[in-house]
């Protein structure tokens, strides 16, 4: 049982914006007309592709093969017909495009067979596997493979589920909580077991107390190592690394796991959607995400993936005034830069922005150094440093003061009074800071083979120069058996330029052979045809005239 | 485009620098009722000044007018000013200080948040270096009439001796000098109130009160008045208690010339102090400290001022050396 | 006098054999500078410095035989941190060797190859495979773009080919300055 919680530095209160869309209940949303799956669907790695065009599909068919370490799965999401393999665009800040199966549904909606897994007949690693297979990645926006984060190993002693859900508007994990407990703490069960952890947190920020009160309800029946956690509501609380913090104490520095820390932490999305493939076989192929802000009808919807933007909100009827549409909350989100990109397994919410909910800030201002972005830092760090390092790109020096800590919550450019676009700076920074590790890498990587190449090259020489000196002891010995003691001291001088003259005798010889072929018997106008070109020969290469026949 | 955050709390530069203003009001009230009214004078020349100065230095530099006006950086140097030079000081003696302070200090650096130094304060410590009878003639509180407070300000004839005393520091300072005296002996003779200068010595609470409301705000943080004022009171005690018949006592200090004005408003100058958490303890701190020592054994009377200049050049070494923890980092301190 | 004069000399006869003990003592081996060019060269290996490779010359700089702004694939970024290093002025890049280009790779049109190895012999990273008579192809991660292989060809089938923007290679822009257009 949890006795205190902790808390981390930092932080920021933006108003909540929660109940637009907290208060129906999740619906379903209608079959799409149309599906885009991307083939990239967890993070840094791109499924690849089993279906062909014109291929009939079925709901959960198995139609992408993840690739590498963190590759997972890809799954048709209703049944239809694959009408088209081709690049389409993504949710992501780029606007790039990736890969994507485009499937025409045939309205059945019919789900390919699937058996549940009996976790208990099977070892770990064929449950992770199972996971892998059933495309189960961090919902909570990154995509992080779940069965990488599982497979870190045991010794873990506490279990936290992150349904904190500390942006503003996003209200998803709310209604699931609120309405699927049981599910999600089925899911938490299997997680735990698979990670063998003694104790499981559920860390809920206190402004849902009905969420909180519904997992309470769930998780009264399952013992006491399960609690159900309200934590104050501060922004951003719903960090992987502060909620942890706050229900644990540990700090996990970057570029470590929890696991090293004896935690792990999941989204409650995830541990739904890992409940549904352990106990009932079905893969990941839908998700809730929350349609709100600037619409007529604000709410949560249980959306299939591969479901066009721009069809889903038609659900929600965006207003008139809207000028652009944001991914995710308004903290952390993206700007969509095309409603045709697909909803996707990170995909929480959509924000429909209008200049009068999300204005656009006032001109930028020179840093004062006020220190009101170190105040609100969650990570401890000296934000205008980093700013001031970043924009002078002095890159270096931005790394030696944690760069990289940075979870690019943007407390510090909600604080700051001189609206300096802080997080953009970081953003800059990391980008060019990886791009020049991928630069260095090539760099090195082109350095060592253009050494072995002229290390080689030098090596094949010495061999042909070997090579030589042992053919011309092999010539020498057959003229020294031949009888021929011709210039023997020349010789053994430079067996090279006997060999030269060796070869230039040949060609001699070899030349005196060749005489003119097919000149016996010819017309009169053969011949003289010949006798022509004999002459434009002898005008063109006069020193050649002797050779002439 | 515009990315993440799209939310911003509505907080600016401009309301950062009004609040600080509105901070200093109860002292203007205190300045002005009990010791010399044309105080508000020189304030209203200096705030000319200063947006005049401001003006024209972005008009060479080619930069826009409105946004740098209207920040009200230059105000608040400005008003500091006012209220640091003597209220008596004649107004181009104010309009060059101001000058000083906007054009040398702060535009010859970049701009705002670009200047090393406290601008007020360079403008402070070069009028004193450079007017150094100017700087000291200061009236005692309710003395002269407000039409010869204003005769002085805009020229006319000064009778030095006849209208002008020395501030309580200034008194102490060379009271001492003669043989046999004491601070008590001084402060039973001299313009003395309570703790310090009679009237002048309420300016003290009246800092603080502004300085309260500015903590609440949380446009500053504890640490910087605290360390302040606490290491001026360990130091000045320190002394009193070994020796009270020669120096002060921390009251006294706490109440005499900047010490509240600095701890304040001076001192926790964002552009030019330190500021990580530590950092700002150990730079106040070390303020208070050099302001004692000059006070008590320099060449002249008050010395926060340039305390906080030295200090202001020590800015980056305490910086680096302060660095705070960084989340997850046990131990390892940025460098 | 004499006495501060004698302290003087003793004090600058201690401190010179010091400093003469250590610059023997402390040696440093090899030339760091011609590595720590090296490293700041894009390892193109194109040869349009007019040495034949990156090493050569970085040595070259080194001995003050060549000049820093001879480096096209290097481009501006490259000249400006052989600046700071070597403490010379900036200049911009010689125009007789070269322009700077948007970083490319080669492609073979594997239809037109009559796979005569002769980029093969050319491309100073192995990055072309194939053999005699069959069709070559190039291993576009290690192709350095320097455009070696494009003028051996005798069926001018190589053609280079910019590298996309992929999602990995995507990075933030740098934030538009708002400062000097404002009001």
């Amino acid at each position: 049982m949890i006795t205190r919680l902790f808390s981390f530095k930092g932080g920021v209160k933006p108003e909540s914006h929660k109940n637009e869309s907290s208060g129906t209940p999740i619906q379903k949303a209608p079959l799409p007309k149309r599906l885009v799956i991307p083939l990239r669907q967890s993070i840094r790695s791109t499924a690849r592709c089993l279906v062909a065009p014109g291929q009939r599909v079925l709901k959960g068919e198995h139609i992408g093969e993840g690739e590498g370490g963190l590759g997972t799965s890809v799954h048709a999401s209703t049944s239809g017909t694959v009408v088209e393999i081709a690049p389409s665009p993504m949710a992501h800040a780029s606007g790039l495009e990736t890969l994507s199966i485009v499937i025409e549904p045939d309205g059945e909606d019919r789900w390919i067979d699937h058996t549940p897994l009996d976790l208990h007949s099977v070892s770990r690693e064929e449950a992770l596997a199972w996971l892998r297979g059933c495309g189960i990645v961090g919902m909570g926006g990154a995509g992080f493979p779940t069965h990488v984060k599982l497979g870190g190993g045991r010794g873990i002693d506490t279990l936290v589920i992150n349904g904190a859900e500390c942006e503003p508007w996003i209200t998803c994990d709310d209604r699931l909580m609120r309405e699927r407990a049981p599910e999600v703490l089925s899911g938490a069960m299997i997680l735990r077991e698979l990670i063998g952890a003694k104790q499981v947190l559920v860390g809920i920020e206190d402004n849902k107390p009905e969420a909180i009160a519904a997992m309470q309800a769930a998780a009264s029946g399952l013992g006491d190592d399960i609690s159900v956690v309200p934590v104050p509501t501060l922004y951003p609380a719903g960090g992987e690394k502060q909620l942890i913090r706050v229900l644990t104490g540990v700090e996990i520095p970057q570029g470590k796991l929890g696991t090293d820390f004896g935690v792990q932490c999941f989204n409650v999305g995830t541990a739904n959607a890992v409940h549904r493939a352990i106990r009932f076989g079905e893969p990941l192929v839908s998700r809730v995400i929350t349609l709100t802000g600037n619409v007529a009808r604000p709410g949560n919807y249980e959306v299939l993936l591969g479901t066009q933007v721009s069809e889903l909100l038609d659900l929600a009827g965006p207003k008139a005034d809207t000028d652009r549409y944001i991914v995710g909350g308004p903290m952390m989100g993206t700007e969509l830069q095309s409603l045709s990109v697909p909803v996707s397994k990170g995909m929480n919410c959509i924000i429909a922005a209008s200049p009068a909910l999300f204005p656009p800030p006032p001109p930028e201002l020179p840093c004062i150094r006020c220190g009101a972005c170190a105040r609100a830092c969650p990570a401890d760090l000296q934000p205008f440093e980093l700013y001031w390092f970043s924009r002078a790109k002095n890159f270096g020096k931005a790394q030696e003061y944690h760069l990289f800590d940075c979870i690019e919550c943007g407390c510090c450019a909600f604080v700051c009074p001189s609206r300096i676009p802080l997080v953009d700076y970081y953003r800059f920074a990391k980008g060019e800071i990886w791009a020049r590790e991928r630069e260095l890498q090539a760099s090195d990587q082109a350095r060592e083979r253009f050494e072995f190449r002229n290390f080689r090259q030098e090596r094949e020489k010495e061999e042909k120069a070997a090579k030589l000196a042992a053919k011309a002891a092999e010539t020498r010995a057959k003229l020294a058996e031949s009888g021929e003691a011709a210039a023997p001291a020349a010789e053994t001088e430079d067996p090279k330029k006997a060999l030269v003259a060796a070869a230039l005798a040949r060609a001699k010889q070899q030349q005196a052979a060749v005489t003119p072929k097919n000149t016996d018997g010819l017309t009169a106008d053969v011949q003289a045809e010949i006798a022509n070109i004999e002459a434009r020969r002898e005008k063109l290469n006069p020193q050649d005239a002797d050779k002439a026949p | 485009m515009i990315n993440s955050p799209y939310i911003r709390k509505p907080a600016s530069v401009q309301g950062v620098m009004l609040a600080v203003l509105t901070a200093l009001i109860p002292a203007i009230i205190v300045y002005a009722s009990q010791i010399a009214a044309v105080v508000l004078v020189n304030l209203a020349i200096a705030t000319i000044a200063a947006l005049a100065g401001e003006a024209l230095v972005l008009k060479l530099r080619g930069r826009p007018l409105a946004p740098a006006l209207s920040d009200l950086s230059a105000v608040v140097t400005a008003w500091l000013l006012a209220l640091c030079f003597p209220p008596i000081l004649p107004w181009w003696a104010t309009v060059l200080g101001v000058l000083i302070a906007i054009v040398a200090v702060k535009h010859l650096y970049g701009g705002l948040g670009q200047n090393p130094f406290n601008p007020a304060m360079v403008a402070y410590c070069a009028m004193i270096v450079a007017f150094p009878s100017l700087m000291s003639q200061w009236p005692a509180a309710g003395q002269l009439d407000f039409a010869t407070q204003l005769g002085l300000v805009f020229g006319g004839a000064r009778e030095i001796d006849a209208i002008a005393s020395a501030t309580a520091l200034d008194t102490i300072k060379t009271g001492l000098r003669a043989a046999g005296a004491t601070v008590q002996s001084i402060m039973g003779e001299g313009n003395f109130g309570l703790v310090s200068g009679r009237g002048w010595e309420w300016l003290a609470p009246a800092y603080a009160l502004g300085g309260l409301y500015l903590l609440a705000r949380g446009i500053i943080t504890w640490h910087m008045p605290a360390a302040f004022l606490g290491a001026l009171a360990a130091i000045s005690a320190a002394f009193w208690l070994a020796d009270p018949a020669h120096y002060a006592s921390p009251l006294f200090h706490l109440a005499s010339g900047g010490a509240m004005l600095g701890a304040f408003f001076i001192v926790t100058d964002p552009v030019s102090g330190a500021t990580t958490p530590r950092g700002k303890l150990v730079f106040a701190a070390c303020i208070a400290l050099v302001a004692y020592i000059i006070r008590s054994f320099g060449a002249f009377p008050e010395g926060v001022a340039f305390a906080v200049l030295l200090l202001n050049i020590c800015v980056p070494l305490i910086d680096m050396n302060t660095q705070p923890r960084v989340f997850g980092h046990r131990g390892d301190k940025a460098r | 006098m004499l006495t501060a004069l004698l302290i003087m000399t003793g004090i600058a006869i201690v401190l010179g054999a010091a400093l003469g003990y250590a610059s023997i003592r402390f040696k440093v081996e090899g030339d760091p500078l011609v590595e720590k060019i090296d490293a700041i060269l894009p390892q193109t290996q194109c040869g349009q410095c007019g040495y034949p490779g990156c090493k050569p010359y970085a040595q070259a700089i080194s001995n003050g035989e060549a000049d820093i702004n001879q480096c096209p694939p290097g481009g501006e970024e490259g000249i400006r941190k052989l600046a700071d290093l070597l403490g010379r002025e900036f200049k911009p890049l010689s125009e007789e060797h070269g322009t700077e280009k948007p970083k490319s790779v080669a492609r073979i049109d594997e239809q037109v190859c009559i796979g005569c190895t002769l980029c093969i012999q050319a491309c100073p990273v192995d990055a072309i495979v194939g053999a005699a008579k069959q069709m070559h192809t190039v291993v576009a991660p290690l192709c350095t773009g320097c455009e070696l292989c494009v003028a051996p060809c005798p069926v001018d089938c190589i053609s280079m080919v910019p590298i996309a923007e992929t999602v990995e290679t995507w990075k933030w822009k740098y934030p538009v300055h708002e400062l000097r257009s404002a009001a």
